[in-house]
């Protein structure tokens, strides 16, 4: 074997194993979304939704105390944490691009989106729950909107950063102020990018469950009401999971699996905004059958 | 005439409209973006600090850290088992995952026909979607029978008997230990792993590469002598930012660490982390110095994780500032 073939056979050995390397990856990903479909749909019941939890040990009942204190929680948080997400945001590509000062807080705002969410829990418990002596929803929301925070700043920053120099100076060469050419003209270029950002932010802290585990603890009865613990769908599985009964396994799973099919769409809504031409195949092949042209 | 004069009133007054609001936007927006980057993460850790005071008082910084006794009934407590838990379960995740990581990113930017990189690219970010709760679930529930039944059986009979190695499959399996959590850990931080590494080697300039294949390497050369050295802050930053997100991650580890506060001298051994402790027993904690203990580990997880994505952060950006130029 000559030494150009050897060295042909090596790198073709080398590329075969990253090929290894991504089969294992997408293995992992359907092993894990397999078994929620299949377990998922198994034990999927419309009374999951409607009724309320059985006393623990009897058969039965329902989550919905879990699914209306996740709904709560998590569209508390969003109207929390987006607006301020989206103000830090701006300031970092419109005001501070420039300042040495200003982007090192950037990139400490970046640190703070990779911060153990656990963390935010126990900040939260001491500034709203102790000195209130008791758990509540609010501070759930709380918790789940300063782990939101971060992750909209840093994407609105990105997303800014995208708009072309050119439409600003086209603006302000017009005579207009700062705060007309954001509102006008970048915010309205970047609308897109900023909504896909809100989006994935709210699909991850929709999956959260340590920020909430001692903020808004858990709670068997329906409340609407913030100031009373609250549960929520990932709290629920944790307990449900690590509870003895069996039926309370198989709630789990079906909760776990609304609560991923959730997540998972939001997630592919934010991509398909992001990259419109992901879904480009699909039209072609759309096309392809009803023999259009074009479009 | 007087109409002039109000026109021009009137512009002024629009004028002074325009800048207060301009002063008042560049004020609002500047105290969030300050909120954000520099308020709460030093509230934050202030916060940490003043909660675990009483911990820190009692049981000082290396006795704490030495300590291995975590007994709430005494009222004595060292961290010795939780953090050598997450120093250990990273790093091990760490050593799985970086070859695959690696692998995935080598395979989408160089190797991947263009309508199959969308598909590993989706897949990768599905499972960074997926959350930590559904890993801790599916583990314990799937994963874990088949550690305890198949593979860890498996490794005790292969390798069991190997002098050094053998010592680290010793005892019963039972799946819920030091090697299901860092496989299940190792599967978490793939995605950002692999996606800071796709992004370095998109970076390196073309032109680099091609004078490479120019001179008549194969690709693997290529990647292994061109790509790899000029983006080694690059891959460098990914791997210590995913062992920053390692080290906080709690979910999954709690269904599968087992929550046992020893120091484990086997990977078949169960064990405890710092985020194990903070979510098991924040709630329990019934006395003012065990809650505060627990701040303190958690203190402790800040100050590591911080400084550990800081370090990261560095790195990458320094990657960037080379290419910039």
């Amino acid at each position: 074997m000559s030494r150009k073939t050897r060295r042909k056979l090596f790198s073709n050995f080398m590329l075969f194993l990253s090929f290894l390397t991504a089969v294992y990856g997408i293995f992992w990903l359907f092993w894990i979304l397999g078994c929620l479909f299949v377990n998922g749909f198994k034990y999927l019941r419309p009374e999951l939704i409607y009724l309320d939890p059985t006393p623990p040990g009897e058969e039965g009942g329902g989550l919905r105390p879990a699914f209306v204190g996740h709904f709560i929680i998590t569209s508390l948080a969003t109207i929390i944490g987006v607006p301020i997400g989206i103000m830090a945001g701006v300031y970092f590509a419109e005001y501070g691009r420039n300042s040495k000062f200003f982007m090192t807080i950037r990139q400490i705002t970046d640190i703070m989106v990779s911060t153990p969410s656990i963390l935010m829990g126990a900040v939260v418990y001491a500034m709203l729950v102790k000195p209130v002596g008791h758990f509540n929803g609010f501070s759930g929301a709380v918790a789940l909107a300063l782990l939101m925070l971060p992750v909209i700043a840093i994407t609105t920053d990105e997303m800014l950063k995208l708009v072309p120099k050119e439409m600003r100076e086209a603006a302000y060469a017009l005579g207009a102020y700062k705060w007309q050419v954001i509102k006008d003209v970048v915010m309205r270029a970047a609308k897109v990018g900023i909504l896909t950002g809100v989006i994935l932010s709210v699909a991850r802290i929709a999956g959260e469950t340590a920020p909430l585990l001692f903020t808004s603890f858990n709670n068997n009865v329906l409340t609407f009401d913030l100031r009373d613990p609250m549960a929520s769908l990932t709290v629920t599985v944790f307990n449900y999971v690590m509870g003895p009964y069996n039926y309370w396994h198989q709630q789990a799973w079906a909760a776990a699996f609304i609560l991923t099919m959730g997540v998972l769409l939001l997630s592919i809504l934010a991509k398909v905004l992001l990259h419109r031409n992901l879904l480009e195949p699909l039209f072609y092949i759309v096309r392809s059958i009803t023999g259009k042209k074009g479009g | 005439m007087e109409n002039v004069a109000e026109e021009q009133k009137s512009l002024r007054e629009i004028k002074t409209r325009g800048e207060f609001l301009e002063r008042f936007l560049k004020l609002s927006l500047g105290f969030w973006a300050l909120f954000a980057g520099f308020l709460f993460p030093i509230l934050a850790g202030l916060i940490l600090l003043y909660e675990a005071r009483l911990a820190i008082e009692k049981f000082g910084f290396i006795h704490f850290l030495t300590h291995t006794n975590w007994d709430p009934v005494q009222e004595d407590f060292g961290a010795a088992t939780m953090v050598f838990g997450t120093v250990i379960s990273t790093i091990l995740s760490m050593l799985i995952a970086a070859p695959v990581a690696i692998g995935i990113a080598i395979f989408i930017t160089e190797l991947s026909p263009k309508w199959f990189k969308p598909i590993v690219s989706t897949a990768v970010e599905l499972l960074a979607a997926i959350p930590s709760i559904i890993y801790g679930l599916w583990g314990f529930f799937i994963l874990v029978p088949v550690m305890a039944t198949k593979v860890e059986p498996w490794l005790q009979d292969k390798l069991g008997d190997v002098p050094l190695i053998g010592k680290l499959f010793q005892g019963t399996p039972t799946g819920v230990d030091v090697l299901t959590t860092s496989l299940v850990l190792s599967i978490m931080i793939i995605p950002f792993m692999a996606s800071v590494v796709r992004d370095a080697f998109n970076m390196v300039p073309p032109i680099m590469k091609e004078s490479a294949y120019g001179l008549g390497a194969t690709k693997w050369e290529v990647i292994r002598h061109v790509v790899i050295p000029y983006t080694a802050s690059g891959i460098a930053g990914g791997l210590i930012l995913s062992a920053g997100r390692a080290l906080g991650e709690t979910m999954a580890v709690t269904f599968l660490a087992g929550n046992n506060p020893q120091i484990p001298t086997s990977l078949l051994d169960s064990f405890t982390t710092i985020t194990v402790a903070l979510a098991n027993q924040f709630t329990e904690a019934d006395t003012d110095i065990y809650l505060s203990a627990l701040y303190y580990v958690g203190l402790l997880l800040y100050l590591v994780s911080f400084a550990m994505l800081g370090i990261a952060k560095f790195m990458v950006l320094r990657l960037e500032k080379r290419w910039k130029v």
